[in-house]
């Protein structure tokens, strides 16, 4: 007879053949586990604040005197999902240039950071923005005065940029 | 004619503030079982709705009420809507036997009479009533499986009730332990009818401290036991083992009729819990004497510090119930048939002998 040997039940112990012991010793484990300290963070009350390397949002860069876009239009040219559209207009400025319209359909966003590694003027960057939320549709679509964010709070992700990019 | 009028008022009177109660302590099992098994795996569980949390099984029935009741093409429509509401109707049915504190006289001379807290809980088949009640719910399961016409629900509903019937026998012998340990501490030895089916008079043999859990620890665990696998729970849920059989026999059920079925079973689960305590743990009997309350036997506050006592037995019991669940994991069908056949009965009958034996000795 093909009898298999030193099987699984036949390892046990008699304790642990009838059960009750390892069941009592299993539910002392679960029962330590309700003081535990938890895992989950309490979300819209305790936000979580990315690092620098995270890709949120693709906003413009605003310095003291205005954006810093130049109105290439790379970052369209690149954006895989067609999200961004640019319209230059001439200035006085030094730069001559600048964005008459600058629109980022964000239903649209992948959040790739394409249009920030293409930017020569490290004027688009992405963000630490990741609450989104919209109503509707039209929404959705970012113009210039919700896309211009001051220097100050970009500082994580240039650095970050200047360090890796 | 008059007088089974009133009977009747107050019978129906008491069976809605006892249905309110217990599909009150379904919801209130649904958050526990959330709350504790989140606090188990080192989550927070719903604390969203309400204060903790605690509305969250109520926002969950509005949203099954609102949900759209599907019925498969190939159905059979008249059982598959039958069944929940004999799994439900089973669960509540229990209750109209259940004291849940003893009964006091109102009324002085002729008009006196025995006032009892519940529908029927001195009646004289309590126990029987009981076990054919649990044996009926099989029936709700197995035709929710049959009738889904879903290979996956049909094998649930089989394992139900091969379960169900295997687990019913150690159940029913565990308790006739219970029943000569009953008989022997029956106060009134000359009575020449002695009521002991009832479960009233069960727990009041069970009054100071000699509660059966003490006399009947064999006999305790293997009712305990055939309780889990009886109310289709963890270690013994393979009736909807999610990972084998999809959903098992609620697989093809949505809306509302899902929701009997929930409700089904954690009104099973406070069911049992009654039914443990009352037969093992005292039932509404204090831990304590009750003169050190203040409370005199037979006064209404002493009926009320008595239905807390047994509500307290039976949360603590739902939260062992929990608390088995998320640590113990499923049995396997063969080891499920062993334990229950092998083990579970040979362990009862034994159970009968010694204390058999043992009343015959000391008598």
């Amino acid at each position: 007879m093909n009898r298999i040997k030193n099987t699984e039940l036949e390892r046990l112990t008699f304790w642990q053949k009838i059960y009750l012991p390892e069941i009592v010793r299993g539910m002392g484990i679960t029962l330590k586990q309700v003081f535990e300290p938890k895992f989950t963070r309490q979300y819209p009350e305790e936000k979580w604040t990315p690092e620098g390397s995270y890709r949120g949002r693709p906003v413009l860069v605003e310095e003291e005197d205005g954006e810093r876009c130049v109105a290439c239009g790379l970052c369209s040219r690149v954006c895989p999902a067609l999200a961004i559209e640019v319209q230059a207009g001439e200035t006085d400025r030094n730069k001559e240039r600048y964005p008459v319209k600058f629109e980022i359909n964000m239903l649209r966003c992948i959040f790739c950071g394409f249009c920030e590694e293409v930017c020569p003027e490290e004027a688009i960057v992405m963000s630490k923005d990741y609450h989104l939320v919209f109503q509707s549709q039209e929404d959705a679509i970012l113009g210039k005065e919700k896309l211009l964010v001051p220097i100050s709070k970009l500082r994580d992700r240039l650095e970050f940029l200047r360090q890796y990019k | 004619m008059h007088e089974f009028f009133w009977i009747l008022i107050e019978a129906l009177i008491k069976a809605l503030i006892i249905l309110t109660m217990v599909l009150l302590s379904a919801a209130t099992f649904v958050y526990l079982e959330r709350r504790i098994s989140a606090f188990i795996q080192n989550r927070y569980g719903p604390n969203r709705v309400g204060p903790f949390g605690v509305l969250q099984p109520f926002a969950d029935v509005f949203k099954l009420f609102l949900k759209e009741d599907l019925v498969p093409k190939s159905a059979d429509k008249l059982f598959h809507r039958i069944a929940p509401i004999i799994s439900l109707g089973v669960a509540l049915a229990i209750y109209s036997v259940i004291p849940f504190a003893n009964s006091i006289t109102v009324g002085t001379g002729n008009a006196a009479h025995k006032f009892y807290f519940g529908i029927a809980p001195d009646v004289n088949i309590g126990l029987l009533f009981i076990l054919a009640m649990t044996s009926v719910g099989v029936y709700g399961i197995t035709l929710a499986g049959w009738s889904s016409n879903n290979k996956y629900s049909l094998l649930g509903g089989l394992r139900s009730s091969a379960q169900m019937i295997s687990y019913e026998l150690s159940m029913g012998l565990a308790v006739i332990g219970v029943l000569l340990v009953s008989n022997y501490f029956v106060s009134d030895k000359s009575a020449s009818f002695v009521n002991t089916l009832s479960l009233n008079t069960i727990v009041l043999n069970q009054n100071g401290w000699h509660w059966n859990i003490i006399l009947q620890p064999l006999g305790f665990i293997v009712f305990l036991v055939a309780a889990f696998a009886e109310t289709n729970r963890t270690p013994f849920d393979l009736p909807e083992a999610e990972p084998e059989l999809v959903g098992g026999y609620n697989t093809e059920y949505s809306g509302m009729k899902f929701g009997m079925f929930f409700l089904a079973e954690y009104g099973n689960m406070a069911t049992s819990s009654a039914i443990i305590s009352i037969l093992y743990l005292g039932g509404w009997q204090l831990p304590f004497p009750a003169h050190w309350l203040g409370l005199a036997e037979g006064t209404i506050w002493m009926a009320v510090a008595q239905f807390l006592c047994f509500l307290i037995k039976i949360i603590l019991l739902a939260c062992f119930f929990i608390w088995v669940r998320w640590t113990v994991p499923r049995f396997r069908y063969d080891q499920l048939m062993n334990l229950g056949w092998k083990v579970m009965l040979p362990l009862a009958l034994a159970n009968i002998a010694i204390t058999g034996t043992v009343i015959l000795l000391i008598k």
